[in-house]
């Protein structure tokens, strides 16, 4: 993950801000940064989406190559920690695996941007591409987040694949919630083609598209689960830790929380230790901001695709 | 407990024009300034065919004879004389490689040192090749204890007579020229010994952080919209901002109607 210097006096300036409840810009323990979330950014695809975490400078871009200085890869970005991802899914016909015949399947691909810090340049950004993929075949391996019985088109022959494309463009901190936000609209903005299947005397099958380019099947995203992050500092936890708390937190517990509440699956990361209580707070406090957390996202989804597909489209010139 | 989503505005800056009436000259590089060759040529200019070129993208000024043009967004160029805020990356048998958002890394040599560990230091000497020495010449620069780091471009910093201020609300900044600047808590006592060489590690208070994480937040609203940095318009942001809450600054609606009373503030000052 992208890492930070910091002194000793400003670590202990954060820690001690954090168990005041007040983090360095102001917000409390369990408050986000600012989420914009935009549907339909990518044209070809089947569905996609781009959200954006805390403030963009618009100034402060990664233009120029700045020499490493022996070895030392602590390398201080010029922004106020941002975070962006852009989630494409396109939908493929396939065949279905051999022990799920009636269900089709989600496939994840995570690309860490070398756009996003220099330390994913070549193949250092493909361990965290890997941890965070693997991280979301977790989540979704349940039968409720996703119903897969939807994506089969004839059992044991034809099925749908959903290739679920992942690209980190700025690492600001807190990156596994943001990317499944970013998921979980991206499924919400997927339209599947409708097929029928057509079978003739000989028993050959024949796959009819249908003829009406807007007529399609929808994923329904409501249990799709959304990550919480809640790294410990000190003796409490933060929420959305930006890339300098995150550089003080020596372990974090990630929960994977459904709509209502429901604890998919959870991990710790982190070099530290975490005792049973406060495994426990911080498992409670997940689920009370997942909570929140799907309740938004759920509003923003559909305020935005109530304006229709007129609405001015901002995109990434904007 | 907040968690607040929203649908992405086309972000505008506010209107730069208002109360100006020269436009300003822009050019790219490659633009020609001028086919006059009784100009001198300052930065960010060089003479090619006769003609004089701009070689970095930004706004020609003008002062008499001189022609230079002012980069937009540029990595830090180190001064003679300036006051930087650095974070020290490296330590080698003899010097301090420094991080000060230049080009390369500049050098903190231990003989041009009071106290060892500093981080806070004056630019003795530019080299050729842009690595820029700096050395800490009193006891009032030093290493730095608690506090915010925030980094902004450097062309935002204005250029003043002091670069340490500190601010009526509480709380002390100081503006480095290379755009680093660090917000801390005004100490109580001057301390004339050691000089900040053991850090005050002891907890902050509430009120005090508070001051500090509202200087944070107007900062970084005046940097999004480009507003030039020193210690007026920071104070006049701090108070503008005193109506909302802290962590509803960051929230873009808000950042823009308290740069906008603050900028309505500064031109009343001014004119």
């Amino acid at each position: 993950m992208a890492s930070v210097a910091l002194s000793e006096a400003e670590k202990v300036y954060i820690v001690h801000g954090v168990q005041e409840d007040l983090r360095v810009d102001g917000r409390g323990c369990e408050d986000y940064r600012c989420v914009e979330v935009e549907t339909d950014v990518v044209s070809n695809t089947s569905g996609s989406a781009r959200v954006k975490l805390g403030i963009e400078d618009p100034s402060q871009t990664l233009g120029g190559h700045l020499p490493r200085s022996e070895g030392l890869l602590t390398f201080s970005k010029s922004h106020f920690g941002h975070t962006d991802i852009l989630v494409g899914v396109k939908a493929e016909m396939g065949t279905p695996k051999l022990e799920k015949a009636n269900e089709g399947y989600l496939e994840f691909f995570v690309d860490c941007s070398a756009n996003a810090t220099p330390e994913f340049e070549g193949r250092g950004g493909d361990d965290l591409g890997t941890e965070i993929a693997n991280t979301l075949y977790r989540i979704f391996n349940n039968k409720s987040s996703v119903d897969l019985k939807s994506l089969c088109i004839s059992p044991r022959e034809h099925c749908w694949i959903l290739y679920v494309d992942v690209l980190l463009l700025e690492c600001g901190g807190n990156l596994f919630d943001t990317i499944c936000i970013a998921v979980k609209a991206a499924l919400f903005n997927t339209r599947i083609p409708r097929v029928r299947v057509l079978e003739d005397e000989e028993g050959s099958k024949d796959i009819e598209l249908s003829d009406d380019p807007y007529d399609c099947i929808r994923l329904s995203v409501e249990n799709v689960p959304c990550i919480v992050t809640l790294c410990k500092i000190g003796y409490r936890h933060v929420v959305d830790a930006t890339l300098q708390e995150e550089a003080c937190s020596l372990a974090s517990l990630l929960v994977s929380v459904t709509n209502t509440g429901v604890v998919t699956c959870m991990r710790k990361v982190g070099k530290g230790s975490l005792d049973p209580e406060s495994i426990f707070e911080m498992m409670e406090t997940g689920k009370r901001v997942g909570k929140v957390l799907h309740a938004s996202l759920q509003s923003v989804l559909h305020k935005e695709e109530s304006l229709g597909p007129k609405r001015p489209k901002v995109g990434f010139l904007g | 407990m907040a968690v607040e989503m929203r649908l992405p505005v086309a972000r505008k800056l506010l209107s730069e024009s208002v109360g100006r009436d020269t436009k300003k000259h822009l050019v790219v590089p490659g633009d020609t300034i001028t086919t006059d060759t009784g100009f001198m040529r300052g930065h960010g200019t060089y003479m090619g065919e006769e003609k004089l070129i701009a070689s970095v993208a930004g706004s020609v000024e003008r002062v008499n004879k001189l022609i230079c043009v002012k980069a937009l967004k540029t990595r830090y160029n180190g001064e003679v004389g300036d006051i930087v805020v650095g974070r020290i990356t490296e330590v080698q048998q003899k010097r301090w490689k420094v991080e000060t958002n230049s080009r390369l890394d500049s050098v903190l040599l231990l003989s041009s040192m009071n106290l060892p560990g500093g981080e806070l230091a004056e630019v003795q000497a530019v080299f050729s090749d842009g690595a820029v020495s700096l050395h800490t010449r009193s006891l009032k620069y030093g290493k730095l204890g608690q506090g915010v780091l925030v980094q902004v471009s450097p062309s935002l910093v204005k250029r003043q007579k002091t670069h340490f201020h500190d601010l009526p609300c509480g709380a002390s900044v100081i503006l480095g020229n290379n755009g680093f600047i660090w917000i801390y808590p005004t100490p109580e006592h001057k301390e004339e010994d050691a000089g900040g060489f053991t850090a005050n590690l002891e907890p902050v208070s509430l009120a005090d952080r508070e001051v500090i994480s509202r200087l944070r937040n107007c900062i970084v609203s005046l940097v999004t919209q480009r507003m030039m940095l020193y210690d007026t318009s920071i104070l006049y942001c701090y108070e503008a901002s005193l109506p909302h809450q802290i962590k509803d600054l960051l929230k873009p609606e808000i950042m823009e109607e308290v740069v906008m009373e603050t900028r309505q503030r500064l031109l009343e000052q001014e004119g």
